[in-house]
């Protein structure tokens, strides 16, 4: 669990609200930017932000998103209530999905969202409870190592 | 490369943010899987895309692209436009298949003299 400390911010998203899709990701890299983290660890926490937005709002009924800025690093909590993931590995997979019709033909469900978290993580950490919900952290270490 | 030698070049129609045709773009990726294009693409990319409805414009102002193109003679919803207009990403469309103006929009980049 990250140091409330260092808490800066928490988003709340709607499930299914596919409309207002990227406007926390959109919000917290503004938010980034005025605290003066680099643009490099600002476009990760974008890429990572968004997809853990898309995905709450892809599968399940509401969500969080949090923010920690720490001396050395940038962490993103996503935590929801859902359908949880059965098997947290196979998710992982790039390519895996579950994703229905309506989620696909707007171009999301290619199964690629959890890969790129993790490819843009320094450290990344995945658990889920089938029907009661899943939770996400993603920390980018604002030193690059 | 501008945005508008572009739009000269290859008979693109823009749709939003004329104000924006000055855009360098230093790069492009084409793609229709969104987490594809947010994984891969860069800042100062444009973007050669199917897809029509408002996430787009999501994904382009999170990686900052110069731009997106719309292609196959596809029209932007109504709200894409809207929201483009708001968050300054410029829309063009072109009547061309994805693979063919990725192939002309290369050859511009990389080849113009």
């Amino acid at each position: 669990m990250p140091n409330e400390e260092y808490l800066e911010g928490k988003y709340f998203i709607q499930g299914r609200d596919f409309v207002d899709a990227g406007i926390v990701s959109s919000e917290m890299k503004k938010y980034l930017k005025e605290k003066g983290i680099p643009e490099g660890i600002i476009r990760k926490v974008a890429v990572v932000t968004f997809e853990a937005e898309v995905n709450i709002i892809s599968y399940a009924e509401q969500g969080t998103i949090k923010c920690y800025i720490e001396p050395d690093s940038v962490t993103i909590e996503a935590r929801d209530i859902g359908v949880g993931i059965e098997d947290v590995e196979l998710a992982q997979q790039e390519g895996y999905s579950t994703a229905d019709d309506s989620i696909r033909e707007m171009g999301f469900g290619a199964g690629m969202g959890l890969a790129n978290i993790k490819n843009h993580s320094d450290e990344f950490e995945i658990s889920s409870v089938p029907n009661e919900g899943t939770y996400l952290k993603s920390t980018i270490y604002l030193n690059g190592k | 490369m501008t945005l508008q030698t572009l739009i000269d070049e290859l008979g693109l129609k823009c749709k939003c943010c004329w104000e924006k045709l000055g855009n360098e773009i230093e790069g492009g990726y084409a793609g229709d899987l969104l987490s594809d294009v947010m994984g891969n693409s860069k800042k100062g990319d444009i973007w050669v895309t199917r897809q029509v409805h408002l996430n787009i414009v999501a994904v382009a102002s999170l990686k900052e692209h110069a731009g997106i193109v719309i292609v196959q003679g596809a029209s932007p919803d109504k709200d894409t436009i809207e929201k483009a207009q708001k968050e300054g990403i410029p829309i063009m469309v072109s009547d061309l298949p994805e693979f063919e103006l990725v192939g002309k929009i290369y050859h511009l980049m990389h080849h113009a003299q």
